[in-house]
């Protein structure tokens, strides 16, 4: 107690700022939102009541198994499947550059060059970046030019732009950096004399990455899982342009609603993308727990 | 001694800058026009037809400076909901009304004050062009110029002394085609969903206009005939969205645009060789050398129009300021700028003391130009002997079918085009 009391002041001082803009830009937003998902709107405002069919219109029709699966089943479904090969694609590359970065390049220079390289795909802007796919995957594109020529196809090859393809392409190109960083950063902790010793007894590469690093990595590989699955989910930009605004996303059914004022719809929507979202993360933190590993 | 970057200078400075950023921050919460001499005026608007010129002309003409807040056409809506005292003057549409005007956030705009109200043409104000009626469907201007009073928040069915908007720019919009992808005449809203030009076809994924221009193609392949485009009943909004469901299954569509710039870039790649679009952007894929034509169709154009209003708390010289703005707007020189984009100005006696003949006779009149027709920036955008799509602004503007629209089932239509692209 005499310890927590002699704490206070000084950690108390330090934390006010982080508190201050937590409560403001993360707290209070949110809270606004959760109470907003239950008012009514009509075209012009939103009115102060507590109703349940912003939530029930989303489901509307959900239940019912006779018919197509509802929009938001659907939308979902589309969604998590992103999700998962994004965060499957990403992972493998990410983990061996993260690999070759730390283990095979010594310099600490290099190191930093390889890394800019690594952040190319964040120089231009979103848009400049989405319609520099156009010449290279589309109808006259230089891949398909290429396909053409070689006679490997003989009509243009539609399914390469504004596809699923497309979208996982572009997720890919993008977001591989967010798992290059953390998990080459638990790498770069490893103890170099762990891995000598598994090879003094007698471990083979393979298994040193498999009983080794790789269980020495769970840290970052979970932090950078996070970061992809989390973009991804509330991703509409790239969906949208990639996918040529015929693939449905959570996010564009949102920015949909809020441009026609219909903000309880909206915010019930990102309510429940939010609780699937931290879903997730739960789930993934109860794998592994990240501040043990830390 | 160097003492440039010691750490108590760089607090020094730091503190100052935040400080003066702090006070900018301050001062933005008044109104600008007090604030300041030279009278400032805050522009709320998409601002896509206000260039530098304009700006640099105003200042000359008047010694008004103006502040743009740009926003997106729904961006603009939300503002004047949300924030009605954050701008001094709006440049909105005339289907955000039904909206708008029941909040009580627009002042209605006395027309004794302006100039030239009695040149307005009839297009806003009878709904009539060149002394004939044009299609009305949908939230047409007349429809929601006039209001019962100065603070009303309802409309009037007859004209009256206060308007919502002081009208400014409109044009009449219709399909975009690739004629030397397409290489045969194109006459009909049907042939957006003519399997002919399956994976080619491109529509708007802005529900409020994709939805009319869905509606012109549904009635045009003989489907159906609205009572009123602009605002269907549940019924006719889940047969408008079963036909083009149906269709973007089939495969019809490459991709549905949301940006200005994608549906350039879609046209000019030739990914798509057919679909909605607004005349900047065909204007923008003829000035990489790319022919597309901004094709007119028997069933005749879907129409926009734009104006000024402002907010309900306006008064004294902030009034006369706004008003002294937009009786310059109205008095040609812009009018005759816009004119030259391909839009159409609300006046355009004033507009044409301010053109060329030759350029009138292009743009206005649909003659064959006589010299190289080039826009405000200089850019050619015709060349001599060639006639502009559609005609004459009689032939364009008489050919008007229907306008932009908020629907009363607008909730139920949003949540239907959502369930379409989700499809």
């Amino acid at each position: 107690m005499m310890k927590f009391l002699k704490l206070k002041p000084t950690v108390g001082l330090l934390s006010i700022p982080y508190s201050l803009i937590f409560i403001f830009f993360f707290f209070i937003p949110l809270t606004l939102t959760f109470i907003i998902s239950f008012w009514d709107y009509n075209e012009y405002s939103i009115i102060p009541d507590f109703i349940f069919e912003n939530y029930a219109y989303i489901f509307k029709d959900c239940l019912n198994f006779e018919k197509d699966i509802c929009v938001t089943f659907k939308t979902y479904l589309s969604t998590f499947i992103f999700c998962f090969i994004t965060w499957f694609f990403t992972l493998i590359i990410g983990f061996f550059v993260a690999y070759f970065l730390a283990f095979y390049v010594n310099s600490i220079t290099w190191q930093i060059v390889l890394f800019l390289l690594c952040t190319i795909p964040f120089w231009t802007s979103n848009v400049i970046r989405m319609i520099s796919w156009i010449p290279l995957l589309g109808r006259n594109g230089l891949v398909n030019d290429f396909l053409l020529s070689t006679g490997l196809a003989d009509a243009p090859q539609e399914w390469l732009l504004y596809s699923g393809f497309s979208i996982v392409l572009a997720f890919v190109h993008l977001y591989t950096l967010f798992m290059i960083v953390p998990i080459f950063n638990s790498m770069m902790r490893i103890d170099k004399s762990i891995i000598e010793a598994a090879y003094d007894n007698g471990a083979n590469g393979l298994q040193i990455l498999w009983n080794v690093i790789i269980p020495l990595c769970k840290p970052g590989i979970v932090i950078g899982s996070i970061f992809v699955i989390t973009v991804v989910m509330g991703d509409f930009i790239t969906i949208g342009i990639m996918g040529g605004q015929q693939i449905p996303s959570i996010g564009k059914i949102i920015y949909v609603e809020m441009s026609y004022l219909q903000l309880p719809a909206a915010a019930a929507n990102a309510v429940i993308l939010l609780a699937l979202t931290l879903l997730i993360i739960w789930i993934m933190t109860k794998m592994i727990d990240i501040r043990k590993e830390l | 001694m160097k003492k440039s970057l010691t750490r108590r200078n760089m607090l020094k400075t730091s503190t100052a800058a935040i400080g003066a950023v702090a006070g900018a921050g301050l001062l933005k919460g008044f109104p600008a026009i007090h604030a300041a001499d030279a009278p400032v005026i805050r522009y709320l608007g998409t601002a896509v037809n206000m260039g530098d010129a304009v700006q640099k002309k105003l200042f000359d003409d008047t010694g008004i400076k103006v502040k743009f807040i740009v926003k997106t056409t729904d961006e603009v809506v939300k503002t004047i909901f949300t924030q009605p005292n954050s701008f001094d003057i709006v440049d909105s549409e005339y289907f955000s009304m039904p909206k708008l005007v029941p909040s009580g956030n627009l002042l209605g705009m006395d027309t004794k004050r302006i100039k030239e109200w009695d040149n307005v043409t009839t297009a806003f104000t009878k709904g009539e062009v060149a002394g004939k009626k044009i299609g009305d469907q949908g939230t047409a201007p007349k429809k929601v110029m006039y209001l019962k009073g100065a603070k009303s928040k309802e409309f009037a069915s007859e004209p009256t002394q206060y308007v919502t908007l002081i009208p400014t720019v409109y044009n009449a919009d219709t399909l975009g085609i690739r004629p030397d992808l397409i290489k045969r005449p194109i006459s009909s809203w049907a042939e957006l969903l003519n399997p002919e030009f399956k994976g080619k076809a491109s529509i708007l994924n802005i529900p409020s206009i994709g939805i009319m221009d869905a509606a012109m193609v549904v009635e045009a392949m003989g489907e159906y005939k609205y009572p009123d485009k602009g605002n269907m009943t549940k019924e006719e909004i889940d047969l408008t969205m079963k036909i083009f469901t149906e269709a973007k299954k089939a495969g019809q569509f490459r991709a549905f645009w949301s940006d200005f710039n994608e549906s350039v870039n879609l046209m000019a790649s030739g990914e798509v060789v057919i679909q909605s679009m607004w005349s900047p952007a065909i204007t923008a894929v003829r000035t990489k050398g790319i022919p597309c034509v901004y094709q007119p169709l028997k069933e005749g154009y879907r129409a926009w129009a734009a104006g000024f209003g402002l907010p309900s708390t306006t008064k004294g010289r902030q009034a006369d300021i706004c008003y002294e703005f937009i009786n310059w707007y109205l008095s040609g020189w812009v009018g005759a700028y816009l004119n030259r984009q391909g839009y159409y100005s609300a006046v355009i006696p004033t507009a044409k003391k301010y053109m060329e003949a030759y350029e009138w006779d292009y743009w206005m009149m649909g003659k064959p130009a006589t010299a190289d027709i080039m826009s405000p920036e200089g850019k050619k955008l015709a060349s001599k002997g060639e006639v502009r799509d559609g005609g004459s602004y009689e032939a364009r503007m008489g050919g008007v079918a229907c306008w932009n629209a908020t629907m009363d089932e607008n909730k139920y239509m949003v949540r239907k085009w959502n369930e379409m692209i989700a499809s």
